[in-house]
């Protein structure tokens, strides 16, 4: 009988196309498409000398983006998996405190966020290391280094990375949180039954389940990250997009430069999400 | 030495009652709600009691005070003699003495069976890597699947997970076994190999209080049987009496439900 099914229905589909049109219409167009695309661009970078010129300008911009969004990452990874701890703490005063961290940083509009953290936040903190400087004692070693810390000794690098991470690290708190709470209860009591204590229970029961359930949406953060790093280039931070700036404003070949800064971030927010698939296709192959 | 002298009216801490596990005035309430209402057994050394009752009776609440996974509302437990306080030390002391089975086997799914069972062994008990895996070995050869060591619990029929559960609880060395349902959530055909090991470690002096509902199993291997209902113990009696002429009236209405 189910083989009765099946078949009547694999005739309705083959009368709607045929077996190898259809097999094409399931084809990634898309992705064709934009790779054409991106050969084109390709291959007016290398024989079109203006584009080549363009490219040359902004290039060493790469790096930072990529330098800026790693150690972003990092800080907002570590960030969110100790605040996602705290959020399914019992103990109140961590959970509030957390919480409150959480609720006020995806409150606010990340660009807000990294001018307040630049602008506000850090020499708030300069004040506060020097002020510590000087009760230890501007004359001896270490109270002399603390003391003469200037706000301009921490580069804008710097200030929008611990930014970035910050923002950041309230979103990746939520995924960690989540994928804690994903885990069956059974899981944290069949550990205690067992002997272990909560911190032990955690680290070798709950976060290898949840992590590995989480990385998928870990990985589309990471895109996420790569792409608001553009952010940076309004605190002048000398990425891809604040040297295309620079370049288009002082050309005023702003379709080509913009056009080539498209094409970067598209190719390596493309490489990154295929990555991910990949890493997603082969977890949920592993499980169960 | 820090424990509080909450039972002054009692006997003295330096004289610990008599008894593997003794429950007195045992009530847990979740949100104002008793689970269990004032209950009071003991269960000697070697002993196996059965708990059975209809759902919502309280009976695997009270399985589960006995490791603390619920802390007690009020009452007392001794476990081997140590009195169980909200001392975390203490707690996770008692843990480790205490095998648990579940309903849901609650192995752990990225590890695999040699994994599940080695896990606590090093980290609860220190054991070396060498140890530890010998130690596993053995307790999966004693619930009859040594060739499973290297498989993951997902690959596992119902069944072999749960004799895996209970091997993973037995290389702790525990004086006492606990099991809350562990045949509920089988199909029929694979009750028996699980029940079968259970009877096995009952034979061989195990202390372990059941809450099941496997009337067959409490016949042969139970010292005792304890029927709960709404919270409180309705009779303790023993497999045969309890079968054969039960005493109280509701105790003869389950058994008639439950008997067909």
């Amino acid at each position: 009988m189910t083989a009765e099914r099946s078949t009547s229905l694999d005739t309705s589909r083959q009368s709607r196309i045929a077996p190898g049109l259809e097999r094409m219409a399931d084809w990634p167009w898309w992705l064709i498409v934009a790779i054409l695309i991106g050969l084109v661009v390709l291959f007016q970078i290398v024989t079109n000398q203006r584009m080549s010129v363009i490219f040359g300008a902004i290039a060493a911009g790469i790096g930072v983006t990529i330098r800026v969004t790693l150690s972003a990452y990092s800080i907002a990874v570590i960030i969110g998996l100790f605040v996602g701890l705290a959020r399914v703490s019992s103990n109140k005063v961590i959970l509030n405190i957390a919480s409150f961290y959480v609720e006020v940083v995806r409150g606010v509009p990340i660009l807000v966020l990294l001018m307040y953290i630049a602008f506000v936040i850090v020499p708030l903190l300069v004040t506060g290391i020097n002020g510590f400087g000087h009760r230890l004692g501007a004359e001896t070693g270490l109270g002399a280094v603390l003391a003469k810390v200037s706000t301009r000794n921490i580069s804008n690098e710097l200030r929008v990375i611990i930014g970035l991470g910050i923002a950041y690290g309230a979103f990746e708190s939520e995924i960690f949180r989540a994928g804690i709470q994903s885990i069956e209860k059974g899981q944290m009591e069949a550990a205690r039954a067992l002997g272990m204590g909560y911190v032990q229970a955690m680290r070798y029961v709950i976060l290898p389940q949840a992590i590995r359930s989480v990385l998928p949406a870990l990985g589309n953060d990471f895109i996420a990250m790569l792409k608001d790093s553009s952010l940076v280039s309004i605190l002048g931070v000398e990425d891809i997009t604040q040297l295309t700036k620079l370049y288009a404003a002082s050309t005023f070949l702003f379709f080509q430069s913009y056009s080539l800064l498209a094409f970067i971030y598209l190719t390596m927010t493309l490489l990154l999400s295929r990555g991910v698939r990949t890493l997603e296709s082969r977890l949920s192959a592993h499980r169960r | 030495m820090n424990m509080q002298s909450d039972n002054s009216s009692s006997a003295p801490e330096a004289a610990p009652p008599t008894g593997m596990i003794v429950i007195r005035n045992l009530v847990k309430k979740f949100h104002g709600i008793q689970a269990v209402a004032g209950v009071s057994f003991t269960v000697g050394a070697g002993r196996v009691v059965v708990i059975i009752g209809p759902s919502g009776s309280g009976k695997s609440t009270v399985l589960r005070c006995i490791n603390h996974l619920e802390t007690p509302t009020s009452g007392e437990i001794w476990v081997d003699g140590i009195k169980l306080t909200h001392n975390s030390k203490d707690i996770n002391a008692v843990r480790a003495e205490v095998g648990m089975v579940f309903q849901q086997f609650n192995l752990f799914p990225h590890l695999t069976v040699l994994g599940n069972i080695i896990l606590a062994q090093k980290i609860v008990r220190k054991r070396g890597e060498q140890e530890a895996r010998r130690v596993a070995h053995e307790q999966l050869e004693r619930v009859g699947i040594p060739e499973k060591a290297g498989a993951y619990p997902g690959q596992l029929s119902g069944g072999q997970q749960q004799r895996v559960a209970i091997a993973r609880a037995l290389a702790m060395n525990p004086k006492i076994m606990l099991f809350d349902e562990p045949t509920s959530a089988l199909d029929p055909e694979m009750i028996k190999e699980v029940l079968d090991v259970m009877l096995k470690l009952a034979k061989e002096g195990m202390t372990m209080v059941v809450v099941s509902h496997e009337m067959g199993f409490a016949r042969n291997a139970a010292d005792a049987i304890i029927f709960m209902d709404r919270g409180l113990i309705v009779e303790r009696e023993s497999p045969a009496n309890f079968f054969q002429n039960p005493h109280e009236e509701r105790t003869r209405q389950f058994l008639s439900q439950i008997l067909h």
